[in-house]
C-alpha cells in the first residue's frame, strides 16, 4: 500500500532513478516510508493516549462538582440512606443498591440464556435457522433503551402484575423476596427488562468466540467417542471461557449504566427494601429523574457524586474482569 | 463538479440566512408544564409577526438558572421565586397562565368524582398513615361508596416538578405533620409509594395500578380519563377540578399585595376554588442588555395576554383573567429598565 502510493507522489523523482538504477529508488522508498510509519505512530499514539487523557479529566470534572458534596457529607453519603431535596440531606445507597441489586438480577437471569442461544447457534442451529436468528438478535441489541422502556410499562409491568407476580407472591411469599402487592413496577420488573437487553450483548459476542473454537478440538472430542453435550461441556465452553466471561463483563456494563428502560420500571422509590416486587431506585434513575429541576448547588452536587460513583463502580467491574479473564484464560492443553 | 459547487454555494447563502434570521428569535428556556402552551402561542405568533420564539422545556431549575446566566431572553418557572431572590438576580416575575393539579384515584367501582377528600386526609395517605382504601377517615367522608379493604398504592412524581411543588405546597398548608415530615419543593423525601417519570408517568401508573392514587395536572386526567377525587377547600366547600374552580383560586388571591408577584395559589379561600390551583411563571431581566429584544419578549407576552386565552383553553390552561395581566403590564413598564429608559410603554 505504501510503495504503491510512494511511487504515484514520487513522480519526479522517477527519471532520476532511471538513470541511477534500482538501488537508490529502493532506499527512497525505504526512508519515505520510514516518515510515513513515524506519522502513523504518532497519529495513532496520540489517538490511544486521548481515551486515557478523556477518562482522567472525566473523572477530574467529577471530582471537582462533586467537592462541595464530599465535603459536606463525607463518606456518610455512600452509607447513609436519607434522600431529602427539601432539607437537603443525601445519601446515596438506596441508589447505590438498587444499581448494583438490579444488575444482578439482570446478570443471572441473562447469562443461562444468553449461553443457550449462542450454543444453539453454533453447535446446534440447522444452517436455515443460523442466519435469521443471529440477525435478530443483532436487531434487538440495536432497539433504543427508551422503547425498552416504554414496552416494559405498557406492555410487560401489566402482564407482570397480571399473571407472574401474584403466583410468586402466592407461593414464593414465604420468602422476604417475594412479599408485597402485585405493582408490576419494582426492584425485580427492573432486572427482567434489563436482562432482555443485555441478552444481546452477551450472546451474540458469545457466539463469535464459540466459533472460534477450533474444529479440530471438536472433532477429536467427536472422534473418541464424546456426545455433543460432553463436547461442549468439556471442549468449547473451557475453550472459550475467557471470552465468555468478558462477554458477561460487557453486559455488566450495559446493565449498570441503563437508565432510561429502568426509570421507567424500577418505581423511582428512594429506600431500600428487602423484598424484590417493591419500588426501588438506581443511581442512573435518580440522575435522570432529579437533573433537570435540581437548583440548590448542594443538590446539584450530590447528584454529580452519584455520578462518580458510578463511574468508580464500573471501573471496579471492568478491573476485576480484567483480573478473571488473565486468571482463567486458555493455557493451552489444561483445559 | 460545477453542480456541486452550486449547491455548496446555495448552501453558504441558505446558512448565511439562517443567521440572520436566528437573530430574530427570541430564546427561552423552563418549565415543563406550560410547554405546549407556549409552542403553541409562539406558533401562531411567528404567523402574524415573523418573530420566532425558541422555548426549550428543560425543567423550572435549569430555567431560572439560563436567564440568570444571561443565556437565554426569558426564563419561566412553576413555582414563584420570592421578592428575595427576584432582587438578588436581578428579574421581574409575571405569573402566564394557570393550572391545576388534581388527585386522581383507580379504586374498583368508583367513578370520577364519586370519593370525597379532604387535606389532612390526602397528607395521611401520602404520609402512609392511612394504608387502606376502607381507612375509618376515608369511609367517613364517604358514606355511600363501597370501600375495598385493599391496600393503597401511593404514587408520586419521581421527577423534579413544579406540579410535586404545587401539590407539597397544599399539603404543607394543611397538614403540619406533613410540613415537618416532608416540606414542600420541587422533589421532596417521600415518606411512602412509587414514582412515575412525568405527569404521563403518574398518569399511566394510576391507570395500569389497581387501588393507586396519583396526582397529576388537570390536562392529564381529562385526556387519559383518569377518576379524579372531590376536595373540600378553605372555605369548606367540596369542589371539582374545572377551569372555573381554578379561575376562583386565581381571582381570590391578592396578586397586588404580594410582592413580585410570587402568588401561591394553593389552599385559597374562595367558595369555588379548587385548592391545589398554581400559576406558572414567566423571568426577565430588570435590566436587560439587549433593548430592542427584550421589547420583542414582552410583546410577545402582550399578545399572549390578549390573544392566548382561547389557545389556553383549548389546551386546558387557565388563561390569566383580565384584571391580573393589567396589572402585570403596568409593573413592566415600571420595573423593566434597559440604560434606565422604560423598555415597555403604550
Amino acid at each position: 500500500m505504501s510503495e504503491n502510493l510512494n511511487e504515484k507522489n514520487g513522480g519526479p523523482g522517477i527519471p532520476a532513478s532511471e538513470a541511477n538504477g534500482y538501488v537508490s529508488l529502493s532506499a527512497r522508498r525505504q526512508s519515505s516510508g520510514k516518515l510515513g510509519d513515524a506519522v502513523f505512530k504518532g497519529v495513532s499514539y496520540a489517538f490511544a493516549l486521548s481515551v486515557i487523557v478523556l477518562m482522567a479529566l472525566l473523572f477530574i470534572v467529577l471530582v471537582k462538582e462533586s467537592w462541595l458534596s464530599i465535603k459536606a457529607f463525607g463518606f456518610s453519603f455512600i452509607y447513609t440512606s436519607v434522600w431529602d431535596p427539601v432539607a437537603q440531606e443525601f445519601g446515596a445507597l438506596p441508589s447505590i443498591y438498587g444499581t448494583l441489586v438490579s444488575s444482578i438480577i439482570a446478570i443471572v437471569i441473562a447469562v443461562p440464556i444468553s449461553l443457550g442461544i449462542a450454543i444453539f447457534l453454533t453447535e446446534m442451529a440447522p444452517k436455515r435457522l443460523k442466519g435469521p436468528i443471529g440477525t435478530a438478535i443483532e436487531l434487538l441489541a440495536s432497539i433504543p433503551s427508551i422503547i425498552y422502556g416504554m414496552w416494559g410499562l405498557f406492555v410487560f409491568a401489566p402482564f407482570l402484575s397480571e399473571y407472574v407476580e401474584p403466583f410468586l407472591i402466592d407461593y414464593l411469599g414465604f420468602i422476604p423476596l417475594f412479599t408485597g402487592a402485585p405493582l408490576g413496577i419494582g426492584m425485580l420488573p427492573a432486572g427482567f427488562i434489563l436482562a432482555i437487553m443485555i441478552i444481546p450483548f452477551i450472546s451474540s459476542v458469545s457466539r463469535d468466540i464459540f466459533q472460534m473454537v477450533p474444529s479440530i478440538l471438536k472433532e477429536s472430542g467427536y472422534g473418541v467417542g464424546a456426545t455433543k453435550w460432553e463436547v461442549i461441556r468439556k471442549i468449547v465452553l473451557p475453550y472459550a471461557r475467557s471470552g465468555v466471561i468478558g462477554a458477561v463483563i460487557l453486559g455488566l456494563g450495559r446493565a449498570l449504566g441503563e437508565t432510561m428502560a429502568v426509570t421507567f420500571l424500577i418505581g423511582n422509590a428512594q429506600e431500600i427494601k428487602l423484598s424484590l416486587l417493591e419500588p426501588a431506585t438506581s443511581i442512573s434513575a435518580t440522575l435522570a429523574n432529579e437533573f433537570t429541576e435540581a437548583v440548590e448547588d448542594l443538590y446539584l452536587s450530590s447528584l454529580v457524586e452519584l455520578g462518580l460513583i458510578l463511574f468508580i463502580i464500573t471501573f471496579i467491574v471492568l478491573a476485576l474482569a480484567k483480573l478473571l479473564i488473565s486468571r482463567f484464560s486458555y493455557k493451552g492443553g489444561q483445559l | 463538479m460545477r453542480r456541486m459547487l452550486l449547491a455548496f454555494s446555495a448552501l453558504l447563502v441558505a446558512s448565511g440566512f439562517a443567521v440572520t434570521a436566528s437573530a430574530e428569535l427570541l430564546n427561552g428556556a423552563g418549565a415543563t408544564f406550560p410547554a405546549p402552551l407556549y409552542s403553541k402561542w409562539s406558533y401562531e405568533y411567528a404567523k402574524q409577526t415573523k418573530l420566532k420564539l425558541n422555548y426549550q422545556s428543560i425543567g423550572s431549575g435549569g430555567g431560572i438558572k439560563q436567564v440568570m446566566a444571561g443565556t437565554v431572553d426569558f426564563g419561566a418557572s412553576d413555582a414563584p421565586l420570592g421578592a428575595k431572590e427576584l432582587k438578588e438576580a436581578d428579574l421581574v416575575q409575571f405569573p402566564m397562565a394557570i393550572g391545576g393539579v388534581v388527585p386522581v384515584v383507580n379504586v374498583k367501582g368508583i367513578a370520577a368524582g364519586q370519593m370525597k377528600l379532604t387535606g389532612e386526609v390526602l397528607a395521611d395517605i401520602y404520609l402512609g398513615k392511612i394504608a387502606n382504601w376502607n381507612d375509618k377517615k376515608i369511609a367517613d367522608l364517604n358514606p355511600g361508596l363501597a370501600l375495598p379493604n385493599d391496600k393503597i398504592t401511593v404514587v408520586h412524581r419521581s421527577d423534579g416538578s413544579g406540579t410535586t411543588w404545587i401539590f407539597t405546597n397544599y399539603l404543607s398548608k394543611v397538614s403540619p405533620e406533613w410540613q415537618k415530615k416532608a416540606g414542600f419543593g420541587t422533589a421532596v423525601n417521600w415518606p411512602a409509594g412509587v414514582g412515575g417519570k412525568g405527569n404521563e408517568g403518574v398518569a399511566t401508573y394510576v391507570k395500569r395500578i389497581k387501588n393507586t392514587i396519583g396526582y397529576v395536572e388537570y390536562a392529564y386526567a381529562v385526556q387519559n380519563k383518569l377518576n379524579h377525587a372531590k376536595l373540600n377547600n378553605k372555605s369548606g366547600a367540596f369542589v371539582d377540578p374545572s377551569m372555573e374552580s381554578f379561575m376562583s383560586a386565581a381571582e381570590s388571591a391578592d396578586w397586588k399585595g404580594t410582592p413580585g408577584f410570587g402568588v401561591i395559589l394553593t389552599n385559597q379561600a374562595g367558595k369555588g376554588a379548587w385548592p391545589i390551583a398554581g400559576a406558572t411563571f414567566i423571568l426577565v431581566p430588570e435590566s436587560p442588555k439587549e433593548c430592542a429584544k427584550a421589547k420583542d419578549v414582552l410583546k410577545f407576552f402582550d399578545w399572549a395576554y390578549n390573544n392566548g386565552a382561547a389557545m389556553a383553553k383549548a389546551l386546558d390552561y387557565v388563561p390569566i383573567p383580565k384584571n391580573v395581566s393589567d396589572l402585570m403590564e403596568q409593573s413592566w413598564s415600571k420595573d423593566i429598565k434597559c440604560n434606565s429608559q422604560p423598555v415597555w410603554g403604550k
